[in-house]
């Protein structure tokens, strides 16, 4: 495996169940990601793409099956990690109204991570997060009830970051916001990764969304990449699979057909 | 009715909801003219474009309130409508279609009891009769198997599967007014254009008008025929849907601006600075 690799998968399967109501999740998926890079992983309800970001982050259930191999900067992804591994690669979830304790105050979400992988200056961190995701130290003593969205996201984002890893993955980070909210959100994970070197694995339904952020990505469908091409491909509109074209059509909106109903006179 | 006479009026609608730290505007004097069109209303959450379809059929939250200087649905002065008058009106008139199917189905009737029920409310014929009719609306929505889905329960449903059944049900009385709060936001992107293309076949088939709320420019610019676009409860500009991309007030371009694009090239996106003038 190359050594400018961040993230590797190959033939990565997920089955959920066992014997005859076996659901197989994910089908031999292979795809890797280079260090400092941005890759997508684009398709609908069903397909898969949340799985194999779970299988990445660890976050599968125990009873689920996983072949295949996933390695981290060349260090093997296995269910069970060390500390060390998992402070690598974190995760920012689509729901900011889910992932945050509502009871907790933001001080307490932050620094969480933090106490738990032993760093030190713990306040430090803090105020230093919040600024990194544009919210100031008066944030700290707050509880998620008392953020919009966009601010509740931006603390999720901090989370992920205060323990410095390598690698986010993004799980639809944008999908639950509007869009003026989207760019910022947006625009803060690009500055982000380029500030701190991250490696983003990003799961989104939204190819425009994939294409502003990522430099490669696979399309998957029923489990399986169809197809996995650099966002140049993408942009250009030249999409190969029949399934991946479809999804590029049905994001440039609604073809109408002539109704022939008219407004009414003013 | 003739075709030509508008089928909505709304002139200076106001909602304001009591809470208990005073009364809040959720919509300020609105005002459009709805024909037998496609008409969309967008804006992002809290811009009070749910509240104004909510307003239409009465169905606010119990500490809300409606006011406005004329509102009528085709002749009818809803404003005066007594409650009898109004449930008269909802269902059989005006019809409302929302976002998420599964919360919209009865989860403890099959589907097609659902269906049948609405035939006998509205058309008053016997079982025999509305379950025929029950399975042609099936049918009518591009459901494969009428049969099979008919004896279904909603969980056995995909979300496009559910919207199609929520779009028979609704369109069983032929309502002459459609609102469709999101109706297609829960639903995967390939599925959603086939939803819509049915809803755009069942409203030409009968005539109908449709108000479709949503946060998707995009989506309904490209859908309808003519948008209000809302800020803080208010309509801040009112265009064509052809003419979206020339829009002129500085929060419909700065929508349009922050959205990334598929043939974008990745460099970071213009936000979108809230002017306090637009909120006068």
């Amino acid at each position: 495996m190359s050594r400018a690799s961040a993230i590797e998968v190959a033939g990565l399967d997920v089955v959920f169940g066992r014997g005859r109501r076996a659901f197989r999740a994910v089908r031999d998926a292979s795809f890797s990601v280079t260090a400092g890079g941005s890759f997508g992983l684009v398709g609908e309800s069903g397909s898969g793409k949340t799985t194999v970001l779970r299988a990445l982050a660890g976050l599968l259930p125990p009873a689920a099956g996983i072949r295949g191999e996933m390695r981290l900067g060349g260090d093997p992804l296995r269910p069970a990690r060390s500390r060390a591994l998992r402070r690598r690669l974190q995760m920012v979830f689509q729901d900011p109204y889910g992932s945050l304790h509502p009871r907790h105050t933001v001080d307490r979400i932050l620094g969480e991570p933090a106490r738990i992988h032993g760093l030190d200056s713990i306040d430090h961190r803090i105020v230093d997060a919040l600024a990194d995701v544009g919210l100031d130290a008066s944030f700290r003593f707050r509880f998620p009830h008392q953020l919009s969205g966009g601010q509740r996201q931006r603390i999720a984002i901090a989370r992920a970051l205060i323990i410095e890893p390598a690698i986010v993955l993004l799980d639809e980070p944008t999908s639950a916001l509007d869009v003026s909210v989207q760019a910022e959100i947006l625009n803060l994970l690009q500055r982000l990764r380029r500030e701190h070197a991250l490696t983003f694995v990003l799961v989104s339904h939204d190819l425009a969304v994939v294409s502003h952020m990522c430099e490669a990505l696979a399309v998957m469908r029923a489990g399986e990449i169809i197809e996995m091409v650099g966002v140049e491909a993408l942009r250009a509109h030249a999409l190969q699979h029949e399934y991946s074209r479809e999804l590029l059509q049905a994001a440039q909106g609604y073809r109408s057909t002539p109704a022939g109903m008219a407004p009414a006179e003013q | 009715m003739k075709r030509r006479d508008p089928l909505l009026v709304v002139d200076g609608l106001r909602v304001t909801f009591d809470t208990p730290r005073g009364p809040v505007a959720a919509v300020r004097d609105v005002s459009f003219v709805l024909g037998r069109e496609k008409l969309g209303i967008v804006g992002e959450s809290g811009s009070g474009k749910s509240q104004t379809g909510r307003a239409l059929l009465g169905l606010l939250a119990r500490n809300g309130r409606a006011a406005a200087r004329r509102l009528t649905f085709d002749g009818v002065d809803l404003l005066r409508a007594g409650e009898a008058e109004r449930r008269a009106l909802r269902g059989r008139r005006i019809a409302m279609i929302l976002q998420d199917p599964k919360f919209s189905l009865n989860p403890v009737m099959t589907v097609g009891e659902q269906i049948v029920e609405a035939f006998r409310v509205h058309a008053n014929v016997s079982r025999r009769e509305a379950r025929l009719r029950a399975l042609a609306m099936l049918e009518a929505v591009h459901i494969r198997e009428p049969g099979h889905v008919f004896d279904a329960w909603p969980h056995e449903l995909s979300g496009g599967m559910g919207q199609r059944v929520m779009i028979a049900i609704m369109m069983v009385p032929e309502p002459d007014l459609l609102i469709a709060d999101e109706p297609t936001s829960a639903l995967d992107v390939t599925v959603r254009l086939q939803v819509l293309a049915l809803l755009d076949d069942m409203l030409a088939r009968r005539g109908a008008a449709l108000i479709f709320i949503s946060h998707d420019l995009g989506l309904v610019g490209s859908f309808c025929d003519r948008v209000l676009v809302m800020y803080a409860g208010r309509v801040v500009e009112t265009l064509r849907a052809d003419e979206l991309q020339s829009a002129r007030h500085p929060y419909t371009r700065g929508l349009l601006a922050c959205q990334p694009r598929v043939d974008g090239d990745g460099s970071d996106l213009p936000t979108l600075n809230r002017d306090p003038a637009w909120l006068r």
